[in-house]
């Protein structure tokens, strides 16, 4: 755990590289002091009563609040208010605003939690408290992360985001990027602790946010690119102390693989498969990394979440399955032992990070209602798996794909296709869809008033061609000349409804760019996501139809929440300030002549900067 | 030292040599000038990446940036960065800085110099092992513990990573970050380590890192360029070295190639000191 002493105050980057450095230096100094209760009464306050747990399983399913960024444990990202509806939802207008001071990608989802709204912004991640009491939503307090290492901001891959908070137990807890979490008194806005998770001078850092489940802060790990090896850590939720630590890669020890672990396919059967899938200690710098979401199914009491790609790049070099990455684990909360796991794209050749949002719904899957967990996934097929065993009850294409020809149901395996195999010096055209993945992070939402899934995507292909010459840390080296652009039809973002028992898609809206915000469907048959134009849409969640949109300041990358305020009225609210890897032509004022940066997105995304400009601010919409 | 195809042999007696000379000659190249130059040399660089550059200025693009300053009249300013994806766009094009010191010379981010220095990926190893390992294809890397570095994902990799996996070595090989531990003094400097402590019989390396790293041994380190130079379909080995400028910055470009043009030997006697192979 690190101290709340030895601060240091963030200069602003105009200062220059000394500033830069001075914090660094101080902060490789000052580690692991325990917490003085002395200065920090709050501190002594909840170390004597750890007692106040939050019932959240009840306080998820209030639809005046919004507590996690998925909304609930089961990740539907569905409210049950209903006073905006489809009829007057075209009469939404501002009803305040509150600017982030930021000018990179936000990623966030804001919590509501009596009358309170909470938002991280993208580092040096600021918490800030706005009283939903007061007009304006002025800002309560705001808590400053201290001792912030900058050498984060070299290490995150893609721009400096971060996709929020979660309330649990009085406390609001969040990570930073340069690898730590914090829980914060969510009235007062103090420290209660921070404790360290990744380890930044290793290439690992934290954008993902942590889900509370039974007092354990869950908190995955970013950083695939540096040769970090994954894992999922739980923190005790009133002390920060660390319960356990599973490892994506390695011996089943470190991967908490035990006598209760039963995968459902045989090809996730046998002892220590995290080392034996790969050359020998390739696994020690094997990826699989947890920067994505985590879902909880309180009755069968299991968490899920997916692992990122495998490294290293070349895949030559780790012939093999590469178990666990690319794939997803069903853990017990309290000690984190795995229960099943299953790949969804063994010995990956794209970066198709494994880590997006895991849905859990009862659905009737041939005549009998199935336990499931439903998985738009970056390699293009929206998965249907039984979530009590791991089996794969369907898996259909839900986006252009070229580099594989289906799941085998039999084995459960992607079957993927040669010739699409990218390799240094080969030239690969048409890989589809490529790194970023039919889908990213970007959450869906689904309502159990229409059963629909409402997925928003890319639509990209790339070409993997020539070399270009390179270098980090003194180092020169070649890479393949990568170039994403538009899939068939020419638009680069769908948003798409889609039905989950069928299996099919129902409609589609196409967008310009990528859709690279997060959606919400509500009880008043409106979904809403956002543009990277900055575009707020409501649509109606039968037919599609666009029914009202507001052009907010700067394209959307956010996460859309919905709330009852303190007058009993419906609010919507979402972070505008374009970034993340998609909007990073704008955020990082990449050259948009060197399509080759931003590892081949800027060739998609050269016309962005025209649509829109970078800064972060916080809408929320109400009827009037 | 320059190597052309050759073994050198490098020892721990060198080093404190090396490092003697070093502190001589700081202290009587030292010209007269003018306590507070008007103008700034401002050079982008990392605060922990040796041999190349550290916030004690230590390394030895450091010191080929105060040479340089000192010519110009200038003196140095730095904006310290970790040299990492973003680097090139968080402080040469951010504006905050000038001059990268060492950039490929093909590379694109930067309008670079003429070269200063060609050097290679070489193969490190125990002097006392007498490996003479010279070429990817030499039988013994099917069977040897060989260290190298590599870079998660990206599609891309280090050369050696390719050429390795491409001969099919892959069972034996034990792979390093190219990032490497950045709480260390010198987050570059395990694999070589690596090396003399026996955990790997062969690596292969940067030539700038594992010359400078070898010398810090307790045992000698054979040093030996790899072959091929290129291997098929187009895979180099071998890295010229420049400055780098913003681009359209064409008149420090021109300055600098002045520099390198008056100071070559200057230069090359400060990369002998860092023990950089070149070729």
């Amino acid at each position: 755990m690190l101290g709340a002493t030895g601060r240091v105050q963030m200069r602003p980057r105009c200062l220059g590289g000394h500033a830069i450095l001075l914090v660094v230096l101080i902060c490789v100094g000052c580690k692991s002091k325990a917490p003085d209760n002395k200065t920090f009464p709050f501190l002594q306050r909840y170390s004597s009563n750890p007692s106040e747990k939050t019932d959240l399983v009840k306080l998820e399913g209030e639809d005046g609040q919004w507590i996690m960024p998925a909304k609930n444990y089961a990740s539907t990202r569905f409210s049950g208010l209903n006073q905006i509806n489809t009829a007057n939802v075209k009469n939404l207008k501002v009803a305040w605003t509150f600017s982030t001071g930021s000018d990179r990608g936000e990623e966030a989802a804001p919590i509501v939690v009596n009358n309170t709204m909470y938002i991280v912004t993208p580092f040096p991640n600021t918490l800030y408290a706005l009283d939903l009491t007061q007009p304006g939503a002025p800002a309560k307090w705001s808590y400053k992360p201290k001792d912030l290492n900058n050498s984060a901001k070299g290490v995150a891959c893609c721009d400096w985001v971060n996709r929020g908070c979660v309330y649990a137990n009085g406390k609001i807890f969040f990570n930073t990027l340069d690898g730590k979490t914090a829980a914060v008194n969510a009235q007062t806005g103090d420290e209660v602790w921070v404790s360290q998770v990744a380890d930044i001078n290793r290439g690992e850092s934290i954008t993902m946010a942590p889900l509370v489940v039974k007092n354990k802060v869950l908190v995955g790990d970013s950083g695939g690119e540096f040769g970090v090896r994954g894992s999922l850590t739980a923190l005790d939720s009133e002390t920060g102390k660390q319960v356990w630590k599973a490892y994506s890669t390695g011996p089943d020890n470190d991967c908490l693989i035990g006598p209760g672990f039963h995968p459902f396919y045989d090809s996730d059967k046998g002892q220590d498969l995290g080392v034996k899938s790969w050359p020998p200690d390739a696994w020690k710098i094997g990826g699989g990394t947890t920067w994505g979401w985590i879902s909880y199914d309180p009755a069968l009491d299991l968490i899920y979440y997916g692992t990122g790609n495998p490294g290293p790049w070349n895949p030559e070099q780790r012939p093999g399955d590469n178990k666990w990455t690319c794939g997803m684990f069903a853990r017990r909360p309290d000690t984190g032992e795995a229960v099943w796991a299953y790949q969804w794209s063994p010995h990956d050749l794209y970066d198709h990070d494994g880590i997006n949002e895991l849905v859990l719904l009862d659905l009737p899957i041939n005549g009998q209602v199935r336990k499931v967990l439903v998985r738009p996934e970056r390699n293009g097929y929206v998965y249907v798996l039984d979530r009590t065993t791991g089996q794969v009850l369907s898996a259909n294409p839900f986006a252009f794909i070229t580099t594989s020809s289906g799941v085998d149901l039999k084995t459960g395996r992607l079957k993927p296709v040669q010739e699409k195999a990218p390799g240094f010096g080969r030239v690969t055209r048409m890989i589809c869809p490529p790194a970023p993945g039919a889908k990213d992070w970007e959450p869906s939402a689904y309502s159990p008033v229409t059963k629909l899934l409402y997925i928003p995507h890319a639509n990209l292909c790339e070409d993997a061609e020539g070399v270009q010459a390179n270098y980090i840390a003194g180092t020169p080296y070649v890479g393949a000349n990568v170039k994403m652009y538009a899939g068939p039809g020419g638009h680069r973002g769908e948003f798409d409804a889609w039905d989950p028992v069928a299996g099919k898609k129902i409609w589609t809206i196409k967008e310009n760019f990528p859709v690279w915000s997060g959606a919400v469907a509500t009880a008043g048959n409106v979904v809403f996501y956002g543009t990277m134009e900055g575009w707020f849409k409501a649509i109606d969640a039968r037919s599609g139809q666009l029914l009202w949109q507001f052009k907010c300041g700067s394209g959307i990358i956010g996460q859309p929440v919905t709330y009852q305020g303190p007058d009993g009225k419906q609010y919507v609210s979402i972070l505008s300030g374009v970034g993340g890897w998609a909007g990073a032509i704008v955020a990082g004022q990449l050259d948009p002549h060197d399509g080759t940066a931003a590892l081949g997105f800027v060739n998609a995304m050269s016309d962005l900067p025209k649509a829109t400009t970078k800064g972060g601010m916080l809408y929320t919409f109400a009827l009037p | 030292m320059r190597y052309a195809g050759v073994v050198c042999r490098v020892s721990g007696v060198g080093a404190v040599l090396l490092a003697l000379c070093c502190s001589c000659a700081k202290s009587t190249t030292s010209d007269p000038r003018p306590p507070t130059p008007d103008r700034v040399l401002r050079v982008c660089a990392d605060p922990n990446n040796l041999p190349y550059s550290n916030e004690k200025q230590q390394g030895f693009e450091n010191e080929i940036a105060s040479l340089v300053a000192r010519d110009l009249n200038a003196r140095v300013a730095y904006t310290w960065w970790p040299q990492r994806r973003g680097f090139v766009r968080q402080t040469l094009r951010h504006g905050d800085c000038d001059v990268i010191m060492g950039i490929p010379s093909n590379f694109d981010q930067a309008l670079p110099t003429q070269s200063y220095y060609r050097s290679t990926y070489v193969f490190v190893s125990r002097s006392d092992r007498h490996l003479n390992i010279t070429s990817f294809d030499d039988p013994r890397l099917k069977t040897l513990k060989v260290g190298v570095q590599m870079i998660g994902n990206d599609h891309v990799n280090s050369p050696p990573a390719h050429a390795l996996a491409k001969r099919g070595i892959i069972d034996n090989v034990a792979g390093y970050t190219v990032y490497g531990d950045y709480r260390s003094q010198a987050p570059g400097r395990d694999i070589v380590d690596a090396v003399a402590n026996g955990k790997v019989d062969v690596a292969v390396v940067w030539g700038p890192q594992a010359g400078y790293f070898a010398r810090q041994q307790k045992v000698a380190l054979d040093i030996v360029p790899v072959s091929p130079q290129i291997d098929l379909p187009f895979l180099p080995f071998v890295f010229d070295i420049s400055m780098g400028v913003r681009r359209g910055d064409n008149a420090l470009r021109d300055q600098l190639d002045h520099e390198i043009e008056k100071r070559r030997t200057d230069i090359e006697r400060i990369l002998d000191r860092y023990g950089v192979p070149r070729v």
